[in-house]
This record gives C-alpha cells, sequence and structure tokens, in this order.
C-alpha cells in the first residue's frame, strides 16, 4: 500500500486538522486564515470543522497576533498563528523576539510558549516587496526560537506535527514555491519528524550541498545535472536549523570533503555562514577545498523581473560544485 | 469581589500602600549603596494600584504589571514582593513568580504586555473560566503600536481585559502633552469601541469603585474597559534619573498636596478607623516585609550554569556542548569557547 501523494499546502492543511482533532487546546490564527481558509489555503476548512471559537480572522496586526499568542499560551492554549508572509514579522518582532523567545526563560519555567508560527517565505513567484524575504539568520539568531525548515510534503506533516507538539515556540517556515510545486507521498496516520536530525535528499561522494527549504528541490536539479558529467553530487537537507544537527553536518564533510551551503538569504550574517563556521570549528581537517556558499546577494530582497537573478538557481551551485572541484589541497 | 468595602478592607489597603512605598525607599536606598541596579520607584502610583487590586478576586483574576506595580500587588499575596526584590537583586528567580499566584512578571519592553493581557483574557473565554486580567501601562505606553492593537483587538474579540492606564504625567522626562494631543487617554477607548473613563488614580476608593465597575461588565461577558487613572510620579522615573531637571517645582510641590498616603490616611482618621499606632504598626509591618523579602532574595541558591536554564523546556545538543564547556571552564579553567557544536 502506497502513502497518498501530496502537495505540500495540502499536507499542511491536513496536519492541522489532525492536530486540532486530537488536542482541543490548539487554536489557529491569523490574517484571513477562517472565511477564506487562508491566502494560500493552507488552512482551507478548518472553519467549518472545527468553529470560529478555533480558527480566527484576526485584525490586520502582525503584533497583535503574536502577542496575544503569548497570553493565549500563559493561559494554557496551544496557539497556532499565521503570518501571512514572513517579512511582515518585521512588524512583529518585538513580541517575537523580546518576548515570545523568552518567557520561559523570563519566567524560569512558569509560563512555556507552546507556540508554532507558521509563515510562508522564499521567493520565485513574483510577489510584491517584503513578501518573500528570508529571515533564517535572524531568526536563529533568537535564543529561545525553534527554527524548523521542510522541503518535502512529508516533512511538512512530519515536523509540523512535531512543532505543535513541541514545548516550546518553533517557527515553522513554509516555502512559497514548495506549496503546490512541491509534492510527494506523505505516510498517513501518525507521523513525527524530530528535530535535529537532518535527512539525505541524495547521498553523494564528491561534494556534499548543505542547504534546506524549496533550495533542496534546486540543489537536487543541480545534483541530476553534474550526475550526467559522472558527479556524485549528495544534498543533505537540514530540515531544521535550530535545534542543528551538527553530527549528520560533520560526516558529510568527512564523507567528501567538499561542501556548498546553499541559502536563498543575504549572505553577511546568514545562516549558511553559521553552517560553515561550524564546519571550520569542528572538522576544519577533513575538508579538502575551502567550503562555499551559495546565496542571495548584500541587497534586500528585489523586484520581480531581478528575483531570478538573486535566487540561486541550480546552475549557480553547479557552478560552485565544479570550482570547488578544481581545489587540490 | 468587595464591590463594597468595608473597614477591614480600607485598612488593609492603607497598609499595602503604606508597604508599596517603604519597600520602594528600601530598594532606592539598596540602588544607592551598590547592592542591587536601576529600579524604579512607585511613589504617587500606590493608590491607584492598590485601588485597582482591591477590586479583583486573586482567586480567579489575572494581573499583568508593568514594573513598578509589583510593590504594591500585596492582594497577590507577599510571594509577588519576594520575587520582586529578587527580581530587583538580578537573580533569574525574579522573574519567577510560582503558581498559584495570578501575577505575570514585571515588564521592560513597554506595552507588549497589554497585547498578553488580551491573549491571556481571550485564553479565559475559550476555556469558559471565570475571571479577569487587569493590565497595567503607563502614559508613555499609549503612543506604543501594541496598545492600538490591543484595545483594537480586545474590542473586536471582546474578552474579559481591564485596561488600566497609570498616567503619572511623565514618560521619563516627556510630559503627556508631548505624548497625545487628545483630550485624556481615557478618549482612546472610542476607536476601541469600548467604554473609557478617567479616575482620580490619587483616591484609591475612586479607582476601586471603577475598576470594580469594569470587571463586572468584564465577567457580564460586556468586555473590555479603558480606564485612566490620574495620579503623578512623586518621585523619579528611577534611581538613574534626575527630575529636577524636567518637573516644574510648583507642580510637583502641588501633586505632594495629593500624596495618597496622606489623603487616604486623613480619609481613615476621619472614620475612626486609623491612628497614629495603626501607622507605626503599618510601617513595622511594611520595613519586615521588605525586610524578609530582601532576605530571601539573597539568600537564593544561584549557579552561573543557570543561565542555560529554561530557554527550551530541554537543552539542544548544541547548548548542552556550550553548557559542558562552560561548567569546565569554570571549574578548571579551561577553554569555554571551543567550538559550539
Amino acid at each position: 500500500m502506497s502513502d497518498p501523494t501530496m502537495t505540500m499546502v495540502a499536507s499542511i492543511n491536513a496536519t492541522l486538522a489532525a492536530e486540532m482533532e486530537r488536542d482541543e487546546r490548539v487554536v489557529v490564527f491569523g490574517e484571513d486564515v477562517a472565511l477564506s481558509g487562508g491566502v494560500f489555503r493552507a488552512t482551507d476548512g478548518l472553519l467549518d470543522r472545527f468553529g470560529e471559537d478555533r480558527v480566527v480572522d484576526m485584525p490586520l496586526a502582525e503584533a497583535a497576533i503574536l502577542g496575544a499568542a503569548v497570553g493565549l499560551a500563559a493561559g494554557g492554549m496551544v496557539p497556532v498563528p499565521e503570518i501571512q508572509f514572513l517579512g511582515f514579522s518585521y512588524q512583529a518582532m518585538h513580541q517575537l523576539a523580546g518576548q515570545i523567545a523568552r518567557f520561559r526563560y523570563r519566567t524560569q519555567g512558569r509560563f512555556a510558549m507552546p507556540i508554532t508560527i507558521r509563515a510562508p517565505y522564499g521567493g520565485g513567484v513574483r510577489t510584491p516587496e517584503l513578501h518573500s524575504d528570508s529571515l533564517e539568520g535572524q531568526l536563529t539568531n533568537i535564543a529561545g526560537l525553534k527554527v524548523v525548515t521542510p522541503s518535502t510534503a512529508a516533512d511538512a506533516k512530519g515536523l509540523l506535527t512535531e512543532a505543535i507538539r513541541d514545548p516550546d515556540p518553533v517557527v515553522f517556515l513554509e516555502p512559497l514555491r514548495g506549496y503546490r510545486g512541491v509534492k510527494g507521498p506523505v505516510p498517513e496516520g501518525e507521523y513525527r519528524v524530530p528535530f535535529g536530525k537532518a535527512r539525505w535528499a541524495t547521498p553523494g561522494d564528491d561534494v556534499t550541498i548543505i542547504t534546506w527549504s524549496y533550495q533542496v528541490e534546486v540543489a537536487l536539479r543541480a545534483a541530476r545535472n553534474l550526475a550526467q558529467q559522472g558527479l556524485s553530487v549528495g544534498v543533505l537537507d537540514l530540515r531544521t536549523l535550530v535545534p542543528l544537527d551538527v553530527e549528520e553536518i560533520m560526516a558529510a564533510v568527512e564523507r567528501t570533503g567538499r561542501v556548498v551551503v546553499v541559502e536563498e538569504a543575504v549572505p553577511t550574517g546568514g545562516f549558511a555562514a553559521e553552517v560553515i563556521a561550524t564546519i571550520n570549528e569542528h572538522a576544519f581537517w577533513s575538508l579538502e577545498a575551502p567550503p562555499v556558499r551559495v546565496s542571495g546577494f548584500d541587497a534586500p530582497y528585489p523586484v520581480g523581473q531581478l528575483e531570478d537573478t538573486y535566487v540561486p538557481d541550480a546552475r549557480r551551485i553547479e557552478a560552485a560544485v565544479l570550482r570547488l572541484l578544481e581545489v587540490r589541497p | 469581589m468587595p464591590t463594597t468595602l468595608h473597614n477591614e478592607d480600607l485598612i488593609a489597603m492603607l497598609c499595602e500602600m503604606i508597604k508599596a512605598r517603604v519597600a520602594s525607599d528600601r530598594l532606592w536606598s539598596l540602588q544607592r549603596q551598590g547592592r542591587i541596579g536601576t529600579i524604579a520607584p512607585i511613589d504617587g502610583q500606590e493608590a491607584t494600584t492598590v485601588g485597582a487590586t482591591w477590586a479583583l478576586d486573586p482567586a480567579t483574576d489575572w494581573v499583568v504589571p508593568q514594573y513598578r506595580e509589583p510593590l504594591a500587588l500585596g492582594r497577590f499575596g507577599p510571594e509577588v514582593l519576594n520575587r520582586f526584590a529578587a527580581w530587583a537583586l538580578g537573580h533569574p528567580e525574579g522573574g519567577h513568580i510560582p503558581e498559584p499566584v495570578r501575577v505575570f512578571p514585571p515588564q521592560i519592553s513597554l506595552a507588549t504586555q497589554i497585547l498578553h493581557a488580551v491573549g491571556l483574557a481571550w485564553a479565559l473565554k475559550l476555556r469558559g473560566e471565570p475571571g479577569v486580567v487587569l493590565v497595567f501601562f503607563g502614559d508613555g505606553s499609549t503612543s506604543e503600536g501594541d496598545f492600538y492593537e490591543a484595545g483594537n483587538l480586545a474590542g473586536v474579540l471582546e474578552v474579559p481585559v481591564i485596561f488600566l492606564c497609570s498616567n503619572n504625567q511623565w514618560a521619563i522626562s516627556t510630559p503627556t502633552s508631548k505624548q497625545t494631543a487628545a483630550a485624556g487617554f481615557a478618549s482612546k477607548a472610542e476607536a476601541f469601541g469600548i467604554p473609557g473613563v478617567t479616575v482620580d488614580g490619587m483616591d484609591p476608593l475612586a479607582v476601586h469603585e471603577v475598576v470594580a465597575a469594569a470587571r463586572d461588565r468584564a465577567l457580564a461577558g460586556s468586555g473590555a474597559t479603558l480606564i485612566e487613572a490620574v495620579n503623578y510620579r512623586l518621585n523619579a522615573h528611577t534611581t538613574a534619573d534626575d527630575p529636577t531637571r524636567y518637573v516644574p517645582e510648583d507642580e510637583l510641590a502641588e501633586a505632594r498636596e495629593r500624596d495618597p498616603l496622606v489623603t487616604f490616611r486623613r480619609q481613615l482618621e476621619a472614620r475612626g478607623i486609623w491612628d497614629r499606632h495603626h501607622q507605626t504598626d503599618a510601617e513595622e509591618a511594611a520595613s519586615s516585609a521588605i525586610d524578609h523579602a530582601w532576605n530571601w532574595a539573597t539568600n537564593l541558591p544561584l549557579n552561573q550554569l543557570d543561565l542555560f536554564d529554561h530557554v527550551f523546556a530541554n537543552l539542544t545538543p548544541r547548548q548542552q556542548q556550550q553548557r559542558d564547556a562552560l561548567a569546565a571552564h569554570l571549574n578548571h579553567g579551561t577553554d569555554a569557547d571551543g567550538g559550539a557544536r
């Protein structure tokens, strides 16, 4: 019996429904999540099924959405707020970084914050400004948040289930391009993917591409193209940035000695830099070439006619891999 | 809860106001002695805080304070003052007000707590629990976006929350005339679709009356109320502030005439339920309460490795590695920064 094939957004929708069914404390709220079912239909049908107390259209105010989540959590609920696009979280960053991430710490455990903040992000779909920004670097620099970045429909289920059941705040980043651009088999019934366990999207012996979210798809494309030239390129999907699977990153470095880290974000101070710093600290002597970063650029996420140049594509990744293979220790 | 206050309530209220002032003075002295960091005194805001909390039921209602009020939350038990002393001392337990005390920790990022209160009131409503949430904030906080977002959200959700703006006239050095062009802060309630009330915040009985009415309204399912309690900051903003640079002397002198610790005491004396013996006893009890809190706080155990506790329910592998390296460094002087795995 094979698992049903679903898009990522359908997997997220089904997982939300399953978790609301399982735990009546789970409440879903955000802008346009109830009546319209979300601008990407991620929450479609939840209002009819669970009612207006548990699926709530909020006033258009991101700080109110996340600030209310703090009080709901303190009051015994399990909030699953949606920020309609991650770029809009700038208007709630004081509640996210200054409050949600520190409330358990500030109260020494009295008030846990079992909050899952869902937000679509990432480029390539011709959105207006601030709809596509990749903010992993900012988010992972906030102690007290877990940052989760699924790249497949199955992981969307397994990681979202884990996020909602996690006793701490999780920022669950959903790739815009993956909502309908990624399809795959999704296990039926109870399915959880533990945090901090990276996944080999494809194994390889010559070079490892380390990435997450939609760039896993792009990296796989690059790996397939390079395979036609006889190269064995592995793709390691980090799945969660906090907590980070350092062990598997080290295993990858030991296996191939050559690493490309791919991210869509602004590179300076970004998460790819964190991955490379970690490699340098722990696996420097296993490297056969300096790690390479393929990323966005030190420019704001651009308008539509420039975005295909900004967002890493397979050609840029392939070029980086080939350059890396030219290095001889 | 007592909509009608009996003599013993009035006496307890004055005792709590005295305790707040005495505790505030003690923390001020401790700061001047270099034993604690910056602290915000409560002088002038005791009547607002005590009058409001005496309208609440500590068994069902919640208080979400800013950072001055914990000095005067004895209505919710002595633990609040203990924890506040630890907070002033910089001990991690200072932010931990234990179950079942329904009080949030002090808030530094102004106005954020107003949204937390709305969320908490929303949880009470969803869970069908009795009770209301009273949230304190200052005149300056009403300029923050979170104040408007919270008022708006509470209006839409019809949740049992009471917004209490403790207007002490000064946001550090900025007077209310530079915070708003509106005719008073209570008028902002109109934009939220909730009632707004202004009350003399130097009169604990007046504050009690409006908060009790707002509580009744909230418990009846009619939603939120915005209350502006007009008081005056009789001391500096904090130990780091010099109000002589900006507070007009005559204005301060006039406000001192309305010091609630003096006016309320006179009221009780006129009723024949307070005399100088009560005063002496209350001051001694206050002194002993802050002594106890300070002793408790200074005797709390502390381990430097506690800095990793309660970031998450469990340490991540990377935190564990950092903690182990730090422990080795603290114990043996080894390298604490050998790489964050």
